[in-house]
């Protein structure tokens, strides 16, 4: 099965998608792939829809940002997404291809069967095409407070960490804030509102867990709530959909038990 | 000018479970959903059973004989595979809160493992029930 749901079912009106136009590849030697990508421009005036794209494949890099570069610099400068640096490490580049969160720089074309389906990051609003409007997302990672915070005057050197409370970090501090995980979660898509999601919760317990970090008990107190850390059912897209291969739910579990352990 | 409000209401929504490949975690949480739905109704029918009980020998009569039939005999093991179901979907999330199993393979293996489990144990049941003809000796 490739969705629960068909194609534009349930959408409200300005968010279903039509179907667009098909841009055939310059010439017709070697061997070629489809993409369908998702489409919106705000300065139309009219909805999504989804293109097809015919790419040469001799001509071009094995992933599928390899391939939305080729298009913009080829066929469609008008494509509009996010990227930078095109090696898994930036997070700019997230986006549902094939049915999963992921980075386009490390999706390979290969790992992919039949035409090529890419949308913005699902449940979000389109800003253009496959850029998403990321402003709700770091508010709640602002709401965490995602710096170090301590009580007393400054030391005269640094923190310091013995390699066990440094290994803690391990698993955390690789989140590169694709969002992936929070956009995967049917949660965030019914909540999200309120509930900070998994990429902000794992960031959360990031500055938990850390040794030199003083303000854990304000930190718990913030995220004590039925919506903002509760809304969590362990539903495990999130884990399943990290291009970093973390374990945001493992996180929220742990945030969870200190919950716990703490009344004790 | 546009409010900026107003402009960011106006954006379209990415789809989601309308291009979200299924995972098996996500189907079984919904699955999970489901069976607690099933409870909810399956109790109040047992309490209607209860009332008849209650009400006397003709109207538990003709509430056996509805229970009785091929239909309610259905009706009766998905109440007990979805209590089953459940239950051991209660425990597949005790264990994920103790950040146990969350890694590929094993989130899988469990949640594939909770699903066998419930329709074995729904399945030994009915056979002991049967078997016996629901008198334990």
């Amino acid at each position: 099965m490739k969705s629960f749901l068909p194609l534009n079912w349930g959408v409200e009106t300005g968010s279903k998608i039509a179907r667009g136009r098909i841009w055939s590849a310059k010439d017709t030697e070697g061997s070629f792939r489809t993409l369908e990508i998702y489409r919106y421009d705000p300065d139309t005036g009219s909805g999504p829809r989804l293109d097809t794209y015919l790419i040469d494949l001799s001509d071009c890099g094995p992933m599928v940002l390899d391939a939305l570069i080729k298009i913009k610099n080829e066929i469609d400068p008008t494509l509009t997404f996010r990227r930078s640096c095109r090696e898994g490490v930036c997070g700019s580049c997230s986006m549902n291809i094939g049915g999963r969160n992921w980075l386009a720089c490390t999706q390979a074309m290969d790992d992919i069967d039949g035409p090529i389906r890419i949308f913005p990051l699902s449940h979000m609003r389109v800003v253009k095409d496959l850029v998403i409007d990321q402003s709700h997302l770091f508010d709640q990672h602002k709401l965490i407070q995602p710096w170090l915070q301590t009580e007393g005057p400054d030391p005269e050197r640094e923190r310091l960490q013995s390699p066990e409370e440094r290994a803690k970090l391990d698993g955390l501090y690789e989140c590169i804030l694709c969002f992936s995980c929070t956009s995967g979660c049917p949660s965030y898509w019914w909540n999200g509102d309120r509930y900070l999601g998994p990429a902000v919760l794992l960031n959360a317990y990031r500055w938990l867990v850390d040794s030199r970090d003083e303000a854990t008990g304000k930190r718990l107190d913030e995220l004590e709530d039925p919506f903002r850390l509760y809304r969590c059912h362990t539903i495990m897209n999130c884990t399943k959909t990290c291009p970093k291969g973390l374990e945001p739910a493992k996180a929220i579990a742990k945030i969870k038990a200190m919950l716990v352990a703490r009344q004790q | 000018m546009e409010n900026k409000k107003e402009r960011q209401h106006s954006r379209p929504l990415a789809p989601d479970l309308q291009t979200y490949r299924p995972t098996l975690t996500m189907t079984m949480s919904i699955v999970h959903r489901a069976t607690g739905i099933v409870l909810y109704v399956g109790f109040v029918g047992m309490a209607a059973w209860l009332t008849t009980l209650a009400t006397g020998p003709r109207a538990y009569e003709t509430m056996q004989r509805i229970l009785g039939s091929w239909v309610g005999l259905a009706v009766l093991f998905v109440f007990t595979w979805a209590i089953l179901h459940h239950a051991f979907g209660g425990i597949r999330h005790l264990i994920w809160d103790l950040s146990i199993a969350h890694t590929y393979p094993w989130r899988e293996y469990l949640t594939r493992a909770t699903l066998a489990a419930s329709l074995a144990c729904a399945v030994l049941f009915w056979i002991a029930l049967l078997w016996t003809g629901g008198h334990p000796s």
